[in-house]
């Protein structure tokens, strides 16, 4: 017998062990009693998922498919479509929540900051149809994260109201043809 | 005749209550073992939670009372009702105050190791007609664990028999009106206490149960009414031995005399068993299980002795007049 069973054969460490927990009859329980108190969520909580439009209160999806394609369960279905206008938008946009598991590569995927996850994870339905959130559904009004970006903005799409190297932090087109020396 | 109805009476009135009580013992096992992990533990239904057992009873009572076609049906369904019998005819012989109480018999005691020891029928009875692995281990387990523990259980309260002359449960607590046994018998306690949570098969000896090795023991295959049954069984069966523990070492429903006078005996003497069934549930949330080699060797090597001791030095201070 070595000295660590002899030690437990006293029964000690059970008796420290009990003493242990009789002490946490004391301590404050950790729980979050949920529909009364709500627990706290980061800004960054990857939660329900929206669209976002930019500060000029368009759209900021130009349907690329990229969320799509790097959604692991396949949740996103859209299409894209062009306006007369030149902009390029997502004709319907759906998204099946039933699927989704908020893994945030969709807004990881997204180049124009469109789409977004958000600190709200009361999603429950009592039917599951309810659980496929449309367009109208996901897109919001505001900007949410990155509040000054507007994709077309900084990109040099040619849109109606901004040509070609009229975008932020863009130079006016060269003429390479007229770089001849 | 009026004196038995008055008999039978009593009997229901003391299963009527025994019965809620040990429903009501799910309620606080829960409680108290959330508050001590840090959570609440069931708090919803009704004030403070108390009305969860009555939910969980609903409930138990709307599912259907299968019995597996592999099993052997008349065993399958007689094991938990031995089971829950054997418990309660235990109580028959507590005596709960100076004039509650259902026999008086003269072998009390002998009647309760024998109760203790059919018991044991139920689980291995389970096992066997489960016909499933997992049950069987259990059952297996669950005989040798109370055939091994069961020796010394009776041994340990030999002392106690031995300082008050008496098998008779009512004559033991009367017999410490001058101070309790546990004063002289503190080993033979320890021991009983020890061998009694292993009869209960509860934690930390719950090996017959063993969720995380034998997913649920003797009563993997049971569901329903027949499972809770099982339940009403173990926790009875906690406060049995938490009832003998208290008659035979903790005076009974006796108390020194300025607390005596405050509460009526009953009351002390449901007050000392719920000390010893929070105790048992703190034994529950803070020990780990051994292992079942473990516990026979703790069994047969350490206590055995240790109680053939506790026997031989109380009879020669008993022979020589010390106690």
């Amino acid at each position: 017998m070595n000295k660590n069973s002899f030690k437990n054969s006293l029964l000690i460490s059970q008796l420290r062990t009990m003493w242990l927990v009789i002490k946490h009859t004391f301590t404050k329980a950790d729980t979050v009693q949920y529909p009364e108190q709500k627990p706290y969520l980061a800004p960054r909580y990857r939660g329900r998922i929206v669209l976002t439009r930019d500060h000029g209160g368009e759209e900021r999806c130009v349907a690329c498919n990229l969320c799509a394609v790097a959604c692991p369960v396949d949740c996103i279905a859209l299409q894209q479509v062009v306006d007369d206008d030149g902009r390029k938008r997502a004709d319907f946009f759906r998204i099946n929540f039933s699927r989704c598991i908020l893994c945030g590569f969709c807004e990881e995927a997204c180049p124009t900051y469109a789409i977004q996850l958000t600190p709200d994870v009361e999603l429950a339905e009592y039917d599951r149809q309810n659980l496929v959130y449309e367009k109208e559904h996901l897109l919001i009004n505001g900007p949410g994260k990155y509040p000054d970006y507007s994709f077309y903005q900084q990109s040099g799409i040619a849109i109606a109201g901004k040509g070609k190297g009229e975008a932020e932090q863009e130079r006016p087109p060269i003429d390479v043809k007229g770089l001849m020396p | 005749m009026p004196e038995m109805l008055w008999k039978l009476l009593e009997i229901t009135i003391i299963i009527a209550l025994l019965i809620p009580m040990a429903a009501m013992l799910v309620w606080v096992e829960r409680r108290l073992i959330g508050i001590w992990q840090d959570r609440h533990g069931p708090n919803r239904v009704g004030p403070f939670g108390v009305l969860q057992s009555f939910a969980d009873l609903l409930k138990i009572l709307g599912k259907e009372d299968w019995v597996p076609p592999f099993s052997d049906r008349l065993v399958f369904t007689l094991a938990p009702i031995i089971g829950a019998i054997c418990v309660l005819m235990s109580f028959a012989v507590v005596p709960f105050s100076p004039d509650i109480g259902v026999s008086n018999l003269n072998i009390g005691l002998l009647f309760f190791l024998a109760m203790a020891s059919l018991a044991v029928y139920s689980v291995v009875l389970a096992g066997w007609a489960s016909n499933s692995k997992y049950a069987l281990l259990g059952g297996m387990r669950a005989a040798a664990q109370t055939v091994s523990y069961e020796v010394f259980m009776g041994l340990s309260v030999m002392g106690v028999v031995l300082l008050t002359g008496t098998f008779n449960l009512r004559e033991i607590v009367l017999a410490q009106t001058d101070g309790w046994l546990i004063q002289s018998q503190f080993v033979g306690f320890f021991i009983f206490l020890i061998a009694g949570i292993a009869e209960s098969h509860r934690l930390p000896f719950d090996l017959p149960e063993a969720e995380t090795e034998l997913t649920a023991g003797f009563h993997t295959e049971y569901s329903g009414l027949k499972f809770a049954l099982f339940f009403l069984g173990e926790y009875l069966g906690v406060t049995l031995i938490s009832a003998m523990s208290v008659v035979l070492f903790f005076g009974g429903w006796l108390m020194p005399e300025p607390l005596a006078s405050w509460l009526p005996p009953l009351l002390w003497f449901v007050i000392k068993i719920m000390c010893f069934v929070m105790f048992f549930i703190l034994l529950r949330t803070s020990l780990p299980r051994p292992r079942f080699d473990q516990l026979l060797k703790f069994g047969w090597m350490v206590m055995l002795p240790l109680a053939l001791l506790n026997l031989l030095v109380t009879a020669l201070l008993r022979l020589t007049g010390v106690l």
